[in-house]
This record gives C-alpha cells, sequence and structure tokens, in this order.
C-alpha cells in the first residue's frame, strides 16, 4: 500500500541526481540536508577537541598537551560549537527544512538567498578550519582585547573573518524565514494557526538580524585594529577593552537565545504530540519566545560583572537579567501543564524533551545564580559557568536538536530509524551529559577556575567522574550517528504520519514532494488540535 | 491575513524637487550654524537638522508615507534596537567612576 | 559586507525550475487561493514560490527593509563606539574634526543628496514604465555617486599628506598635545573606519547601479516590474542617510573653535 507506493513516487530525493542538482538546488529541503552534513561535520570536529580537552583534565598535571595547545584546544571547540554547529543547527537544518512546509508553502521567499546562505557558512568553516589546521587560535571564543588585537600569534584573523562571513549567513537565514512567515502562509495559516516551531524560529530570526550585523562590526574593528592599527580598542591610545566587550556580548548574549529558543520550538511540538493534547496556553508560549527575543538584548552587562564595567550599570543589568526567568519559566510551566492528564507515549523524541526539560530548568536556575552581582564575583571564570551554559547549550540546544532530528527523521529521509536503539541512545546520553557536567557545578563552586589545564589534586576526582561523563556522552552521540546512517537503508519505510502529529508537514508525504503539497493546503483549524488528525502508526520496535 | 500590498502611489516631480531643495538648504544650515557657539546645544541642533533630514529621506525618497504598517514597524524597531544598544552601553560608561570605588 | 545584496535586489529571472511537473506550477495560480488575480506569466517573472505578483513584490521590499535593519545595526556598532569616545577626549575630537575640511564635505554632502534625487526619479519613472528615463536616471545616479567617491578619495589622500592615519609614523595633529596624539588618532581610527564602510556600501552601490542600468537596457522593466529598481533605490536612499549623520558627527562638531 503506502510502503509500495512510496517506492515509486516521485519525490524531493529522487525528483533529480547528481552532484550538481545538490550543490545548485534551490530547494529549501535539499538545502537543510546540506546544512545538516556541514554542522555535523563541526560537530564532531568540537567534539574531538572536547576528547582532547577531558582527557587532558583526567591528570592534575598538565600531561598531554601544554598550556598554549590547551588554550587552543577550548577556543576551538567553543568557535566550532558555537558558530558552526550550535548557531546553525535548528534553524538552518529543521527550520530550513520544515518551517515553509509548516506554514504550508512551497518554499522559502528567497530560495536563491537561501543556498547563498549555505555557501556563506561553508566559506566560513573552510576559513576556521584552515585557521584550526594552520595552527589554531588561542584568544577564547570571545576574541577579547587587546589580547587578540595585540599579544596573540596565533590565527586570529582567518578565525575572525570565518565567523564574520557565517555570521551573514545567520543574518540572511532569519531574513529568509521573517519574510516567508510574514508572506509566504498558506491561505486560513493564521499568526495564531502556526505551530510554535515555527513561532520559536520567528522569534529567533529576530534576534539573528537585529543582534548579529553588531558582532559583523565588532569583528571589522578588530580586523582594522589587528591589520591597520587603526586602534579603536587600544588602551595606548585611550582606547577601552571594555567597549570591545559591551559590542560583543550585544551580540553574543542574545546569541545564547539563538541556540536555545528554537530547541523550545521542537519541545512544544514534541510534549504535544506525544501527549495528544493542545499545548496549554498557546499564546502564552508563542509570546514568551517573542519576549525572550526582546528580553535576551537587554542583559548582555551581566557578561561584564568583574570586567571594570560601572557598578551602576551591573546593578541595571543584573536586575533586568532575571527577567529572562519569566518567559522563560512560562514556557516549562506550560509544558508541563500541557502533560497533565494528557495521553503520553515515551517514544524517543518525547524521552529528548523530557530531557530538555529537566536540564534545561536546571541550566536555567543556575543562571539565576550568575545573574546575581554578588553570587557572580564568587563564581566567575569558574566550572560553575562551564557547567551552567552546558546545561543551557548542550541538556537544552543539543537535547532539542536531537529530539527534532528523531521526530522528522520519517519524513525528511522517509525511513523510520529503529525505537530500541534510539531509546538506549536517548538514555545513555541524559545519564553520560549529568556525569560530565553535574561535577563541573561543584567544582565551580569549590573554587576550580577555567581554562587551566594543571589543577590541584584535591578536585581530581571530581575530573575523573567528568571525564568518565564524557565517554559516556561520546558513545552516546555516536549511537545515533549510526542508526541514522543505518536506517537509509534498512529502516521500515514511513508512513505519511506515523506520530498521529497535526503539523501540515504530516499531512504530505514522506519524504515530501518537490514543491511539498500536491496542492496548496487550506488551514481552518488550530495547530494542535487532535480531533481530526487521521494517524498511521507505525509499528515501532 | 492582514500583510497587504502597499498601494502604488506615484508623487509628482515637484514634490521630489522640493525635497531636493529642502535637503541642500539643511545642509547648507548645518554647515553654517556649526560655525556659532552654541555650547552643549551645538551637537543638538546638528543632529536634530540631520534627523530633519533623514526624516524627508525617508518619508518621501523611500516612500514610507504609503508603505504598509509593517514596514514602518520595521523600521521604527530598528532604531529602537539601535537606542537599546546606545542607552545600555552608555549607561555603564556615563556611570564609570561615580562610587568612587577603583575599577568601577 | 554587503555583497549579497545583488541576490535580495535582483530578482531571479527563470520562472519554472526544470522538471517541476506541470501541475505544481499551476498550484501556484489555483483561483481564490490567496484571492489573489492570475500571474501575467508573460509580462513578468513570477517564481514558483509565489502565489501573485504582488505578493513575490511584498517579499522582496520587506526583505529590502529588513536588511537595511541589519544595516542599521551594523553601523549603530560604529556609532555606539564614537559616542563613547566623544564624550571622553570631547577636546581632542573637536581639534581632530576641525582639521577635516567641512565646505568639502558640505558640497559632497550635497551631490550624495542630488543622487538620492536622480534614484528616486529613477524608481518613478519605473511606476511610469518610462524604460529610457530609468536608464538617464540611473545613469545620472551613477554619475553622482562616483563623484561623491572620488572627492572621498582625495579627502583620504590629503589625510595621508597630513599625517593623519592612525599607526602611520610620524602621526601628527596640531594642536593637540603629545600625551593626547593617541585620542586623536582615536578619532581618525573612528573616522576611516565609518566613512571606509561607508564608501564600501557606496561602491556595491555603483555595482548594483551597473548591474540595473544593464537590465533596463535589456528591457526587462516595465509599469508592472520594476521592483529591482525599487529595492536598490531603498539601499541607496539607506546610503545617504548613513551619510546625513556621519557628516555633521564627524566634520562639524564645535567647528566654531576653528583650526
Amino acid at each position: 500500500m503506502i510502503t509500495a507506493a512510496a517506492q515509486e513516487r516521485e519525490h524531493y530525493l529522487n525528483a533529480s541526481y547528481g552532484l550538481k542538482s545538490w550543490l545548485l538546488t534551490k530547494d529549501h529541503k535539499r538545502i537543510g540536508l546540506l546544512y545538516l552534513a556541514t554542522i555535523t561535520l563541526f560537530f564532531f570536529i568540537g567534539g574531538a577537541f572536547a576528547t582532547l580537552i577531558r582527557v587532558e583534565l583526567l591528570t592534575p598535571q598538565g600531561d598531554l598537551v601544554s598550556s598554549e595547545t590547551y588554550n587552543k584546544l577550548f577556543t576551538m571547540h567553543a568557535v566550532a560549537m558555537i558558530f558552526f554547529f550550535l548557531i546553525p543547527s535548528i534553524p538552518a537544518v529543521l527550520g530550513n527544512f520544515f518551517l515553509p512546509i509548516m506554514i504550508g508553502a512551497r518554499d522559502l521567499a528567497f530560495p536563491k538567498l537561501n543556498l547563498l546562505s549555505w555557501y556563506l557558512l561553508v566559506i566560513g568553516g573552510a576559513f576556521s578550519l584552515f585557521a584550526m589546521i594552520a595552527g589554531g587560535v588561542d584568544t577564547g571564543w570571545t576574541f577579547y582585547t587587546p589580547y587578540s588585537t595585540t599579544y596573540s600569534n596565533s590565527w586570529v584573523i582567518a578565525t575572525a573573518l570565518g565567523i564574520f562571513i557565517a555570521g551573514f549567513s545567520s543574518i540572511l537565514t532569519g531574513l529568509n524565514f521573517i519574510v516567508t512567515v510574514h508572506r509566504m502562509r498558506a491561505p486560513g495559516m493564521t499568526w495564531f494557526r502556526m505551530p510554535l516551531f515555527v513561532w520559536a524560529n520567528y522569534a529567533t530570526s529576530l534576534i539573528q538580524v537585529l543582534g548579529t550585523p553588531v558582532l559583523a562590526v565588532t569583528i571589522v574593528l578588530l580586523f582594522v585594529e589587528k591589520v591597520f592599527h587603526l586602534g579603536i580598542f587600544d588602551p595606548a591610545r585611550g582606547g577601552d577593552p571594555v567597549l570591545f566587550q559591551h559590542l560583543f556580548w550585544f551580540y553574543s548574549h542574545p546569541a545564547v537565545y539563538i541556540m536555545v529558543l528554537p530547541s523550545m520550538g521542537v519541545v512544544s511540538e514534541l510534549i504535544s504530540t506525544f501527549s495528544r493534547k493542545a499545548v496549554f496556553g498557546y499564546a502564552f508560549v508563542a509570546f514568551s519566545s517573542v519576549s525572550i527575543a526582546v528580553i535576551g538584548f537587554l542583559v548582555w552587562g551581566h557578561h561584564l560583572f568583574v570586567s571594570g564595567q560601572s557598578l551602576y550599570a551591573g546593578m541595571v543589568f543584573s536586575f533586568l537579567s532575571y527577567f529572562v526567568a519569566i518567559p522563560s519559566a512560562i514556557k516549562v510551566f506550560n509544558w508541563t501543564a500541557t502533560l497533565y492528564k494528557g495521553s503520553i507515549t515515551f517514544q524517543t523524541p518525547m524521552l529528548y524533551a523530557f530531557g530538555f526539560i529537566g536540564l534545561f530548568t536546571i541550566g536555567g536556575l543556575t543562571g539565576l545564580f550568575l545573574a546575581a552581582l554578588g553570587m557572580d564575583i564568587h563564581v566567575t571564570d569558574t566550572y560553575f559557568v562551564i557547567a551552567h551554559f552546558h546545561y543551557i547549550m548542550v541538556g537544552g540546544a543539543l537535547m532539542g536538536y536531537l529530539g527534532g532530528m528523531h521526530f522528522w527523521w520519517p519524513k525528511m529521509t522517509g525511513r523510520m530509524y529503529p525505537e530500541g536503539w534510539a531509546k538506549l541512545s536517548a538514555l545513555v546520553i541524559f545519564l553520560g551529559f549529568n556525569l560530565t557536567f553535574f561535577p563541573q557545578f561543584i567544582l565551580g563552586y569549590v573554587g576550580m577556575p577555567r581554562r587551566y589545564h594543571v589543577y590541584p589534586e584535591e578536585f581530581q576526582v571530581l575530573n575523573v567522574l567528568s571525564t568518565a561523563g564524557a565517554s559516556v556522552l561520546a558513545v552516546g552521540y555516536l549511537i545515533p550517528m549510526i542508526y541514522f546512517i543505518w536506517s537509509l537503508k534498512y529502516g521500515k519505510p514511513a508512513p505519511m504520519n506515523p506520530w498521529g502529529a497535526t503539523g501540515l508537514e504530516w499531512q504530505t508525504s514522506s519524504p515530501p514532494p518537490v514543491h511539498n503539497f500536491d496542492e496548496t493546503p487550506i488551514v481552518t483549524r488550530g495547530a494542535y488540535d487532535y480531533t481530526a488528525v487521521v494517524s498511521e502508526e507505525v509499528e515501532v520496535g | 491575513m492582514s500583510d497587504h500590498t502597499q498601494e502604488n502611489h506615484i508623487d509628482s516631480v515637484g514634490t521630489y524637487v522640493k525635497i531636493l531643495v529642502a535637503l541642500l538648504i539643511a545642509t547648507g544650515l548645518t554647515t553654517w550654524v556649526a560655525t556659532i557657539d552654541l555650547g552643549a546645544f551645538s551637537t543638538v541642533v546638528a543632529l536634530g537638522i540631520a534627523t530633519c533630514k533623514m526624516l524627508l529621506v525617508a518619508l518621501y525618497f523611500m516612500h514610507i508615507r504609503h508603505s504598509s504598517k509593517l514596514t514602518k514597524l520595521i523600521v521604527v524597531g530598528g532604531m529602537l534596537w539601535l537606542a537599546i544598544l546606545l542607552v545600555l552601553t552608555m549607561s555603564d560608561f556615563a556611570s564609570r567612576g561615580l562610587l568612587g570605588v577603583a575599577g568601577k | 559586507m554587503a555583497d549579497h545584496l545583488p541576490q535580495t535586489g535582483v530578482p531571479q529571472t527563470d520562472v519554472r525550475q526544470p522538471g517541476v511537473p506541470a501541475a505544481h506550477v499551476g498550484g501556484a495560480h489555483v483561483p481564490g487561493a490567496h484571492g489573489g488575480h492570475a500571474a501575467h506569466a508573460e509580462t513578468f517573472a513570477l517564481r514558483v514560490q509565489f502565489d501573485t505578483e504582488a505578493q513575490q513584490k511584498d517579499a522582496s521590499t520587506l526583505g529590502m527593509w529588513l536588511f537595511l535593519i541589519t544595516e542599521i545595526m551594523f553601523f549603530g556598532g560604529m556609532f555606539a563606539v564614537y559616542t563613547v569616545y566623544r564624550n571622553w577626549y570631547s577636546d581632542v575630537f573637536n581639534v581632530a574634526s576641525s582639521s577635516l575640511n567641512q565646505i568639502i564635505g558640505a558640497i559632497n554632502t550635497g551631490v550624495l543628496l542630488l543622487s538620492s534625487f536622480t534614484m528616486v526619479m529613477a524608481v518613478r519613472a519605473g511606476q511610469l514604465g518610462q524604460r529610457n528615463m530609468i536608464i538617464i536616471f540611473l545613469i545620472l545616479t551613477l554619475l553622482f555617486g562616483g563623484i561623491f567617491l572620488g572627492v572621498k578619495a582625495y579627502e583620504w589622500h590629503e589625510k595621508w599628506e597630513e599625517h593623519h592615519i592612525p599607526g602611520q609614523t610620524g602621526f601628527h595633529l596640531e594642536g593637540v598635545a603629545p600625551s593626547e596624539q593617541g585620542h586623536a588618532q582615536l578619532f581618525f581610527s573612528i573616522y576611516f573606519a565609518m566613512t571606509g564602510l561607508h564608501a564600501l556600501h557606496m561602491v556595491i552601490g555603483v555595482v548594483i547601479l551597473l548591474t540595473l542600468i544593464f537590465q533596463a537596457k535589456a528591457g526587462k522593466f516595465s509599469a508592472s516590474y520594476y521592483t529591482p529598481v525599487d529595492v536598490a533605490g531603498l539601499y541607496w536612499h539607506f546610503v545617504d542617510v548613513i551619510w546625513i549623520f556621519l557628516f555633521p558627527l564627524l566634520y562639524l562638531i564645535d567647528r566654531h573653535m576653528g583650526k
């Protein structure tokens, strides 16, 4: 029946063949897959650096690498993971693939621009990769002046240029999404019928469009200072390095929300689908995404509490930082309320959603510690900070990404993944993650500073635990990699709607036809109306 | 779907010429007024004239007068974000040293 | 920086992707799908993802406005730098600002405003479908833009001769104490960064204008399709607006104090 037909039917994957049909494609779905390949590469590069860091930290002595090399390791780990994995991850892969389908469009508003965005990411990535191979960069991913402009002899310019170019990829993706959401919705797809994933990506796009240009100009100023000696931040000429930090964090704090907001959008879809209930307080969850995007721009000064910012400004930024907690809490409470009396099934994507809620909550609450002026001085630049942002960026953003990948994999590829292995790996990742990063909260609180490869012997037990957890985590990431590839050939053919979900993407075939729908859908109900779902539950296991 | 296309409003050549003349006069004015000592107000006047010129260009040459509400919202939003950047950055620099604590 | 602009500004001309079954493209014209009119595929290029020409034009305009917002933030970072240092070192900045040639600056501002006028006239010619007038006004815009850049280059060269380039050996600004020469260098760092990036945007604008002139000569534009001229106009005016602020901020600070 469906399975047999699926083999014959023309869809976006078999419509044309050959390298050229991929490298010159304007199909948002194919571009999404191009992004998937690119960011997966950078995820494993960043992971390799993380592995070296954790192995070095097994012992108190610096016996694996020199301190200079260690500086490069943590810098390149962050550059690869932040700029070339996390920031493009959900928007550029899942958003690219599903945002147009979810609003009933045939493509994004500017398909060529979309392809250009991918090329920009690849070019930017090539610059950064070149820097890594040629000798690395040791400034920390924040490129603080004057070290980066005056003293560092590592590959600052190549890396910064790579990030600058990748930044335009991010800007153009955001611009494309905003125009698409405003102009390309199908008949009947009103703003308050849009899935929350679309809302979350819309809010993310606002940050990309409003924040990233400031990073771009900051890198330009860094560049002209290092290359042409236009000493904009040079203290020798009366310039102020703290000004660099202001500009840098004006983008880089909201960038955290670029990473986590789309993940929250994924979780909203997952929680609703696997408890078969409309998201509790839909409008609140939708607006909380937008308000996180807005409030996220008002808090950057909390990264500057100990770096010479005035105390009054510190108080203002500390006060404002607490406001981010409100929309974040609205989301967590509303997800929990959605679960209440739902018919919950524990399929793999739902396991990731649960993982997200728990880990994000820990990450968010420890963020409040850091937003408090006095507390922050105690734990600044310790492993407490490291643990906090890994709970947000790995426990939050990455969990949501993996949940979304499992949820939408059948639609993207037309194949089911093996549910048993998937559940196992979700569990391994959750345990491995906590074993890696929970000890770091304690390490930081008792005083282990970040960015050192040598530490007192008292810290060794917790560091060994952390490294053991990282090994478990690495295995957990390799399993999905293997079974996803395996499923492309051996996975069961996926039906149109394996989860009994409500979104428009589940009302077209798996994988979707080239222009997403055989005829333009007309939307007549809200995003999470389960009364009319035609579900074809598949035997999984 | 409330987003609606902007009307194709065609302004007369006369309107554009008037705007151009106003812009050129404002340029002369701001250059001349800078030679007068207005104290702290000279910056205010210079930026005030620049803002008027910007409004003329935006409203007439960029057709914001006839644009959709969404376009207007985008422009206002952009200005607002610029203000966030400037005001919160200056909140630090303007309050440095107020406490008499070294480095704060 | 904005080298991707032609992508937003200039439409793609391939209407229908090869290999797409007619039924899909036909789907674009489902009557009543958006309550819109049927597309006039023979007069201009309606891309496959859009239902109506109005939708396509709106998307391009919206995209350009969003791009301009990113430009506001891009220059905004430099305005923040300017604001901070201007407040800290206002005396030195006054002297440094006075060393620029205000008259040339004012004339160049006028030239740029003229180019904005000719640009808006080109858009008007587009609205009226006067193909020859589009070409004439675009060429005039190009001319004024070129003059602006030429004058700018002359001014930069002058700074070089006067040893007012930051980091240049022998940098010296008259009327500023030796201990404050660094602050004067900051002013010129900002001056070159801001005018340099502005000029870069002008150069990109010139490339766009050349593309448009070429397209206009090929007869691509008509009263029903002149979107590229329209959005390129928005970009050109925006670059003009940036200069409207750079001129007083860089050239006119407390000019009454004199050289």
